[in-house]
């Protein structure tokens, strides 16, 4: 049914229809109209007897999901940020014990300074969990992804993470298709666990593991991931046959054939991307996108194959490893390694920046030409950096950064972009 | 039998079942002791977490019919009872992480919620490090919430498992290995304490109750009693670690009902945030009887003002629960 909907609104829906049994959740923005939806549709019992559970931490929150879980219960919750972060050791967990849970994380910059508009870096954080993490480019990606996610979890028994943009998605009011209860029936077979706690069949879950076979337990976990990069494309297109419309997937190319530049991104940026490719592409320039919708497992073979024909990559990406540049990017290079292609890192996005169509274009004509620094950082502001380097260098007790920064701009919420 | 039978005789709370008619001997006693917690585990000799964990969870078994699923958090009970592929245990069995069983727990009652199948019943449990430290905002949620779970701490009042560092059990004056036995003052600090029962009962839960490994039979009943109440439940057990107390393994028993004598570790219960029963202590012993058979301690043996701080405390204890009564039986 076509909906004029609330991304997180839309996400809650689709959670309900997946017919969840245990929902845990601590509120984050922006992730609360979500599970404030969820527990609006648990009160109203239109999610079967599904238990919702306002725990006291987002570590609670896995931790309820992971007790759930391993109980047999179809099991959901939903972060953010510090939020992800502070349940990190569970989410670690939650992979370790091979349990198919299934979180939304509304995409939200890691403080300090306290940040809550998005970019990557809090799933990018938790990249390496052992879950899989997908990413949405719009609402109604992200509404598809939710129920690919929880089959594809049941399927390998592993959790899954859905990377949903912070505000730009979640709080974005989008027309949306919410598919009935009939065909997710169909999609979605009711949860059959590897593993379960049981009265009737006693097992011990979560022994200590040592040396002689702590490496074999970690490769298997690495073995599932692998078996997803066959799984992530069957499931989407099981999906597109049900639902008649393509959506997840490993890798999507936009305009790539004969593209001599290449933009590759995740999440909503994308379709400011695919705008861009269409008007460089009428100005004559050869450009293209890729679409990255599985970042982990990471599927290096298909953008390997995608990427083959291109003289250089330009990838933006909502985050920043410190000390190093772009986590996407350096991914990227592991897809390209031993190929000649050039790989541009463009950090942007990040703590909400506006990425205007205007500065990528810029950008990615200057990559075209191979004018380009690497890593290039879109529109920061170099005057007020290096004010503050200056005011540093003049002054060892020269304050908090942050606040310094904000003294010489001189006016909250001043224009970005 | 209308008068509960007490065993003075052999000065001990340990024996007895022989005096004791069929119906009211432990669950321990009975030939269908599940032995949920099954020999070979690598438990240290006269390790009290064991023995208690034994009592309590063969108790909790019988008490639902075998239905019972257990949360476990990190620590000694963990690790000496799941060296993998070896398991002590003989009940579904769950190890997350240190500091969440209480919130584990909850899910997995939330799931037999879901499920319809309120015939089984949960069991958590943890050690002091795992209850009081790491694991205190989870269980203060799981209270809160009044989720359908026992949750019971095994109290050896220190990080044993990782080489009996300081936690927030551990008493004033002992020696932990992050409380060493040098300077000025010796030892643990002498701060405000942590009691995670009057904490439980600051929840206003059904049920809340101190035992000890001194009174099997008690802390079988408390178990019991605690399966038969739906809701947030909470036992917290005094369990002697040799190890780390630097005591005979053969003085386990001793030192726990010392503890329970001199009023250092009260037991008592609550209901719905009020104190509903304390045990009487029968023969009041000072706090030096329990502190000398301990080397954490030594440095307090000969230091007057320690001692006399300490049985301050067991002192106030005794005051506060009303522990020494007139006719005492």
């Amino acid at each position: 049914m076509l909906k004029q909907i609330e991304g997180s609104h839309a996400v809650a829906e689709a959670v309900a229809l997946c017919r969840p049994e245990v929902i845990s959740a601590y509120p984050i923005t922006p992730q609360t109209h979500i599970v404030e939806t969820l527990s609006e549709l648990v009160r109203e019992g239109k999610i079967g007897s599904c238990q919702f559970l306002n725990v006291e931490s987002e570590f609670g929150a896995m931790s309820a999901a992971i007790g759930a879980s391993a109980a047999g219960a179809r099991s959901y919750t939903a972060s953010s940020s510090q939020g992800l972060l502070f349940m990190a050791e569970a989410v670690y967990n939650a992979s370790g014990l091979g349990l198919p849970i299934v979180m939304t994380v509304g995409n939200r910059a890691i403080g300090a300074p306290i940040n809550i508009w998005n970019d990557h870096s809090d799933s990018m954080a938790l990249a390496n969990a052992g879950w899989i993490q997908i990413h949405a480019e719009s609402n109604q990606e992200a509404v598809d992804l939710h129920i690919q996610a929880f089959r594809l979890a049941e399927e390998l028994s592993v959790p899954v993470m859905v990377c949903v943009d912070g505000f730009i998605l979640t709080h974005a009011y989008e027309r949306v298709d919410i598919p009935s209860q009939e065909d997710v029936d169909a999609y979605l077979p009711p949860f059959q666990p590897v593993q379960m706690l049981d009265p009737a069949d006693p097992v011990s879950i979560g022994a200590m593991v040592g040396p002689e076979a702590f490496m074999e337990v970690r490769y298997l976990a690495h073995h599932k991931q692998l078996q997803a990069l066959d799984v992530i494309p069957r499931l989407a297109d099981e999906f597109a046959q049900r639902f008649g419309r393509k959506s997840g997937g490993l890798i999507e190319t936009y305009r790539t054939d004969g593209a001599k530049t290449i933009v590759v991104a995740l999440g909503s940026i994308v379709g400011t991307i695919k705008d861009l490719v269409d008007e460089l592409r009428e100005q004559g320039e050869s450009v293209g996108a890729i679409k990255i919708g599985a970042f982990r497992p990471f599927p290096l073979a298909e953008l390997r194959s995608a990427l083959s024909g291109a003289d250089r990559v330009v990838v933006v990406e909502k985050d920043l490893a410190l000390g190093l540049g772009g986590i996407v990017a350096s991914n990227v290079r592991m897809a390209l390694r031993g190929a000649t292609t050039l790989v541009y890192t463009v950090i942007a996005g990040l703590g909400g920046r506006p990425i205007t169509k205007a500065s990528l274009e810029r950008t990615v004509m200057q990559a075209s030409k191979d004018a380009l620094e690497d890593p290039h950082f879109l529109d920061l502001n170099w005057d007020i950096v290096d004010a503050e380097l200056a005011r540093a260098k003049e002054k060892r007790r020269s304050g908090p950064i942050a606040e310094n920064i904000l003294r010489d701009i001189g006016l909250m919420g001043r224009k970005t972009g | 039998m209308t008068q509960r039978v007490k065993f003075y005789q052999t000065g001990t709370f340990t024996v007895g079942n022989r005096l004791l008619d069929a119906e009211s001997r432990t669950v321990q006693a009975t030939v269908e002791r599940n032995n949920s917690l099954t020999s070979g585990h690598r438990a240290c000799q006269g390790c009290g977490e064991a023995l208690g964990a034994r009592y309590a969870v063969d108790a909790a078994m019988r008490a639902c019919n075998s239905q019972l699923l257990c949360v476990n958090a990190t620590g000694c009970l963990e690790v000496f009872s799941t060296p993998y592929p070896e398991s002590s245990w003989r009940v579904a069995w769950l190890h997350s992480l240190f500091g969440n069983a209480p919130a584990v727990a909850s899910g997995v009652a939330a799931a037999l919620r879901a499920k319809g199948r309120t015939e089984t019943r949960v069991l958590a449990q943890g050690g002091d490090g795992g209850t009081v430290d790491i694991g205190m905002g989870c269980l203060s949620g799981m209270f809160e919430r009044n989720d359908d779970v026992l949750y019971i701490c095994y109290d050896n009042e220190a990080y044993m498992n990782t080489g009996v560092q300081r936690s927030g059990r551990t008493p004033p004056g002992a020696r932990t290995s992050t409380t060493p036995a040098v300077g000025p003052h010796p030892g643990n600090v002498f701060g405000q304490g942590k009691h995670p029962a009057i904490i439980a009962m600051a929840h206003d839960i059904p049920y809340v109750a101190t035992a000890s490994v001194a009174d099997l039979h008690d802390l079988e009943e408390k178990v019991t009693k605690a399966m038969s109440i739906g809701g947030a439940r909470f036992i917290h057990v005094h369990v002697p670690c040799p190890l780390g107390w630097g005591s005979e393994p053969c003085n386990t028993m001793r030192l726990a009902r010392l503890a329970v004598e001199t009023g250092l570790f009260p037991l008592f219960e609550g209901e719905h945030g009020e104190v509903i029963s304390t045990t009487p202590i029968r023969r009041r012993q000072p706090v030096e009887e329990y502190l000398k058979l301990q080397k954490r301690f030594r440095h307090v043996i000969g230091d007057p003002q320690a001692l006399a701080a300490i049985q301050a405390l067991a002192d106030r204890n005794i005051r506060r629960f009303n522990l020494v009564r007139e006719n005492a039986a």
